[in-house]
Parts: C-alpha cells; sequence; structure tokens
C-alpha cells in the first residue's frame, strides 16, 4: 500500500484509506483509479503527475 | 505594525511587512454597499440615492484604478508560510459570510417595504444582484481550500446569490479545463460577452451536475442524494428566497429575479475577462500543456483587488489555486488588463469596445506573437478574425 502525493497542494492519496467522499473505497490502487483523475483538492495535477511517497 | 520574519537561503533574516493588512477589511465591508443608499433614502427622502452603488462600482472603482494605479510587491517566498497561517486574514473571509446575508435580507426588506418608482425597484434590485454577486467571489476564496470549514462556508455564503453550484464546477472543471475550448467559462477570441453568457451559465451548471453525478455513482448513490453538494446549497438558496417571500410578499417575486440574474451576470462578466482569448496548448501526447501564469488575465490594480480579496492576481491564483489570497503573486510580463475588474466589465458589456482595445493585446502577449494557431477562437468568428489578423500570423 503506497501513499501518492500531488505535486502542487500536498493531498494525498492513500491506497489503504482510499477517498471516500470521492467513492473510492479503502484499499482501491492509485492505478485503478480513472485515467482522467485529478487532484480533488486542486485539480491542476493529473494522475502522472502524482508522487509515491 | 505586524511583521514576519525568516531566513532566506543565504541565511540572512528577511523582515516582511503586509502594507495591505488592515486594507483587506475593505473586501468585508464593500458587500455592505446597499445600505449606504438605505442610509441615504432614509435620511434625505430621494430614491435616488439608492443607486449610488452603480455609480460606486461603475464610475468610482475604475477611476480609482486609474489614478491609484497598480501594486506589484509581493511578499518574498520565505515569509508566505507564516502569511497564510495568520488567522487574521482567513478570518475576514469568515466574518463577511453572515454580512452577504444582511446585505441580501436588509435590500429585500427595504425594497419590498417602501414604495419605490419602478426605475427605483429595478435599479435597487441590480444593486443587490451586483452586491451577492460578491458572495460568489468569497465563496471563491472560500472554497479552494482544505479545511471542512472553509469548504462548508464557500457553501452557505453561495446560497445568497443562488449559485451553489459554483463550488463544484469551478474547483473541479473550470481549473482543470481553463483556456481550453471545452471550458464553458474560458471566453473565446471574438465571442461577446452576450453569446459568452449562453454558453457559460447552462455549460457550468450542466458540468458540475456531470461532476457530483460521477462522484455519486462511484459512492453507489443517486443524484439526488442529500450527499449531492449542488443541491444542498441550492436548498439553502431556496429556504432564503421563499423565506424573502413569504416576509416582504409578491414584490420579493421580480425582485429576486433581478438579483439573482445579476449576481450570475457578476460571475460571467469575470469569468469573461479572466481567460479571454488565452489557449492552453495540446501537445504531441495528447495532454494538455499545465496552466501557466499567461493563461489568465490579470490586474494589478490595487483598490478593485482590495475589494476582491485579489481576485485579479488571477494567473498566479490558476497556476496555484489553494494559495491565500494575501499570497498572491505578480509575475512580469503577464497578460495584464487595462485596468481593474469593474472597469474591465464596462468594457466587456460593449462588445465592439471589448474587441477593439483587447483583440490586438491578446495577439501582442509575447507567447502567441501574432500566432492565431496559439488562441482560442470562437469558430463562428474565426473566418472574420483570420481575414483581419491573418497577416500577423504569417
Amino acid at each position: 500500500m503506497t501513499v501518492y502525493r500531488c505535486p502542487e497542494c500536498g493531498y494525498q492519496y492513500d491506497e489503504e484509506t482510499g477517498d471516500e467522499h470521492e467513492g473510492y473505497p479503502p484499499g482501491t490502487a492509485f492505478a485503478d483509479l480513472p485515467d482522467d483523475f485529478a487532484c480533488p483538492d486542486c485539480s491542476v495535477r493529473f494522475k502522472d503527475d502524482f508522487e509515491a511517497t | 505594525m505586524k511583521g514576519y520574519t525568516a531566513a532566506n537561503a543565504d541565511g540572512r533574516a528577511i523582515h516582511y511587512v503586509d502594507r495591505k493588512r488592515w486594507f483587506w477589511l475593505l473586501s468585508v465591508l464593500y458587500p455592505l454597499q446597499p445600505f449606504i443608499g438605505i442610509w441615504l433614502h432614509a435620511r434625505t427622502g430621494h430614491q435616488g440615492w439608492l443607486l449610488l452603488p452603480l455609480f460606486l462600482n461603475y464610475v468610482l472603482a475604475p477611476l480609482v484604478d486609474s489614478v491609484v494605479g497598480e501594486d506589484t510587491n509581493n511578499p518574498p517566498e520565505e515569509v508566505v508560510l507564516q502569511l497564510d497561517r495568520d488567522r487574521y486574514y482567513r478570518t475576514l473571509t469568515y466574518i463577511v459570510v453572515p454580512l452577504h446575508f444582511l446585505s441580501l435580507i436588509g435590500a429585500a426588506w427595504w425594497a419590498g417595504t417602501q414604495s419605490l418608482s419602478w426605475w427605483a425597484f429595478i435599479g435597487f434590485a441590480v444593486v443587490a444582484g451586483n452586491t451577492s454577486g460578491l458572495g460568489i467571489n468569497t465563496g471563491h476564496e472560500l472554497g479552494h481550500k482544505k479545511s471542512r470549514l472553509e469548504r462548508t462556508l464557500a457553501k452557505i455564503v453561495l446560497a445568497v446569490p443562488a449559485y451553489g453550484h459554483f463550488w463544484i464546477e469551478h474547483n473541479r472543471g473550470h481549473h482543470r479545463d481553463v483556456s481550453t475550448p471545452e471550458d464553458p467559462a474560458s471566453a473565446r477570441m471574438g465571442e461577446s460577452i452576450y453569446r459568452f453568457a449562453l454558453r457559460e451559465i447552462p455549460g457550468a451548471f450542466r458540468r458540475a451536475w456531470l461532476i457530483e453525478k460521477d462522484r455519486l455513482e462511484r459512492r453507489e448513490k443517486s443524484v439526488w442524494d442529500p450527499d449531492n453538494q449542488v443541491l444542498q446549497s441550492l436548498a439553502l438558496s431556496a429556504v432564503l428566497q421563499i423565506g424573502l417571500l413569504i416576509a416582504f410578499g409578491w414584490k420579493m417575486i421580480p425582485f429576486l429575479a433581478i438579483h439573482n440574474v445579476m449576481a450570475w451576470w457578476q460571475l460571467t462578466s469575470a469569468n469573461y475577462i479572466e481567460h479571454y482569448g488565452l489557449l492552453r496548448l495540446r501537445g504531441d501526447n495528447g495532454r494538455v500543456e499545465r496552466c501557466q501564469p499567461y493563461h489568465s488575465w490579470n490586474s494589478n490594480h490595487i483598490f478593485s483587488n482590495l475589494v476582491l480579496f485579489h481576485l485579479e492576481r488571477h494567473s498566479d491564483h490558476h497556476a496555484h489555486p489553494l494559495r491565500r489570497y494575501q499570497s498572491l503573486r505578480h509575475f512580469a510580463d503577464l497578460p495584464t488588463l487595462p485596468n481593474g475588474y469593474f472597469g474591465c466589465y464596462l468594457l466587456a458589456w460593449v462588445p465592439w469596445l471589448w474587441f477593439r482595445v483587447m483583440d490586438p493585446k491578446l495577439l501582442a502577449l509575447p507567447h502567441i506573437d501574432g500566432d492565431l494557431a496559439r488562441i482560442n477562437l470562437d469558430p463562428a468568428s474565426a473566418d472574420a478574425i483570420r481575414r483581419r489578423y491573418g497577416k500577423a500570423a504569417s
């Protein structure tokens, strides 16, 4: 389980907890997020831009 | 005066004093403008005073902006963290939320209980709408933040202009798609503000609805679920406006209709001027280039920035959407508007004049340099624009 971080605003996607509000249940792998996934907080960085921490 | 001290990269101490600190109170007081009219009307008996805020916004503000001019100062990067953590600045954005409600309720009370001539009634409804348009600006500043409190306040204040979908649409839609032909909230070169409004107002609502629908589907909920954030704010608007109708009677129907449209029109005007003609190019990989400061029109005019929580420093805002208003920066060589927002709205409302002033400015931007392929062109005007400016492209 890895945490991915938005390089612009610091939003963190933790695979273990997912993001319930956004509709990604706990355990959802980052790779399984939609291809057009945009940072839920700033919307100006996309899936490819996220960095594994 | 409060200052901030930090060490720079060389280890030298830097001290910064925010000279605009107390002036940000103007953003809190400005939405109280209907009360100036009410007070003067009550004192003198002349209902024409109710329209004074229109003079304030569209004559005085552009004049003050052109006389007082621009401010290009930036806080040093080293102190930005301290500036962001200083609770004074965010407290101002909290205090103004109830004031937006007070302004609308006060204006509705006056319009509903005084016998006004038809022109004063309509004019005062326009004033109320403009003021609630400022509520969209407050909701904008609050809605970009991560804290639950600020996001909740954003949804609450957006109930005043009855524009609850803005929070979703702007953050999740407009910021993602800004300065692309796909964005209903980015104006194209050659598109008048009136045609833009017909694309922007329904387009923005549709996009907000679809974004929420997608999210709720992932959560296996219906789009009509109470968790729908667009509906939450709209429900509060309904309570507010039905309450005003019950309290002040049938006069509220035309009053609120004019108020709502004028509040939305404020946002339409801002959206129109903020990205006019600017285009993010699509790279060979099919991806649109990242939003850069030159993908927004900027204004450093001091007065209108102080009453709009620095909204006009729009280039930095789009490049870094979560940056707080007190920390937004000016950059050299940005697309620059000729006046503050209020003056530019006037210009935008007269399309031939807007095109005449702005089209040459757009073409002359360093990253465009006359190349029409680097501009977000209105398809309906593209031929006429190519005939007129095509030479510059060759």
